[in-house]
């Protein structure tokens, strides 16, 4: 299955990029996602996620198509 | 109860009495409103900051704000609720946000806006880098206890 990643702020720069796709087998977690994404680079402190824009954790399943999101905490307001 | 994510500069207080102008405005059986405006500061952490760039996650922002905007109003039995948020470039006292609350009495008004502005703080993804007087910009790594 084909995942579309997202990296938002000090994330996308350290990654330096906004956007890829990874290909994950069947039954993949968010977790996975990451690994694959990012090489398997360890996660920064406090790193948050969101499936289809709903905030999850890691451990979240996902799915063909799925937009999956990685950014650092909030700081808007 | 909209949710707006500007990309220019707003006057808060002129989007609020348009808002508050229009013929469908709850008239009559409005007791409270309140009203929060966070502005851009020129210091953070003992440094002098000169100017301000906000990125947010489009969609998710404008979803999860009505969401809490919808949650607040079931919750306080609110009239009406207004949220505006800024992104791209801002200077020094650029207004950033209002979170606008209107209720048939005060403490329904005042818990609500307090409890928007907070949940957005805490969850709406938005994210601030900051430049500096040096020229030097960081990313803002965590917001301001309320």
């Amino acid at each position: 299955m084909w995942i579309n990643v997202k990296f938002f702020a000090s994330l996308r720069e350290l990654m330096n990029r906004a956007e890829t796709r990874v290909e994950l087998p069947e039954g993949g977690s968010v977790e996975d996602v990451w690994l694959a994404a990012t090489d398997g680079r360890e996660q920064p402190a406090n790193v948050l996620a969101a499936v289809n824009m709903e905030y999850v954790d890691f451990s979240a399943p996902v799915s063909d198509g799925d937009e999956v999101a990685f950014f650092p905490p909030v700081t808007g307001g | 109860m909209p949710v707006e994510v500007l990309t220019t500069p707003f006057n808060p207080w002129q989007r609020l009495a348009d808002y508050e102008a229009r013929p469908q405005a709850p008239h009559g059986r409005i007791g409270a409103t309140a009203v929060f405006v966070g502005s851009m500061r020129d210091f953070n952490q003992d440094d002098d900051v000169r100017a301000m760039t906000l990125e947010h996650y489009p969609g998710m922002t404008e979803g999860y704000l009505e969401r809490i905007s919808a949650e607040a109003g079931e919750r306080w039995g609110l009239l009406d609720t207004l949220i505006l948020h800024r992104v791209g470039e801002l200077a020094p006292q650029d207004p950033i946000v209002l979170v606008a609350v209107w209720s048939s009495h005060r403490r329904e008004a005042f818990e609500a806006c307090r409890w928007l502005m907070e949940e957005l703080k805490s969850k709406a993804p938005f994210w601030k880098r900051e430049t500096l007087a040096d020229g030097s910009a960081r990313w803002v790594e965590q917001n301001t206890p309320g």
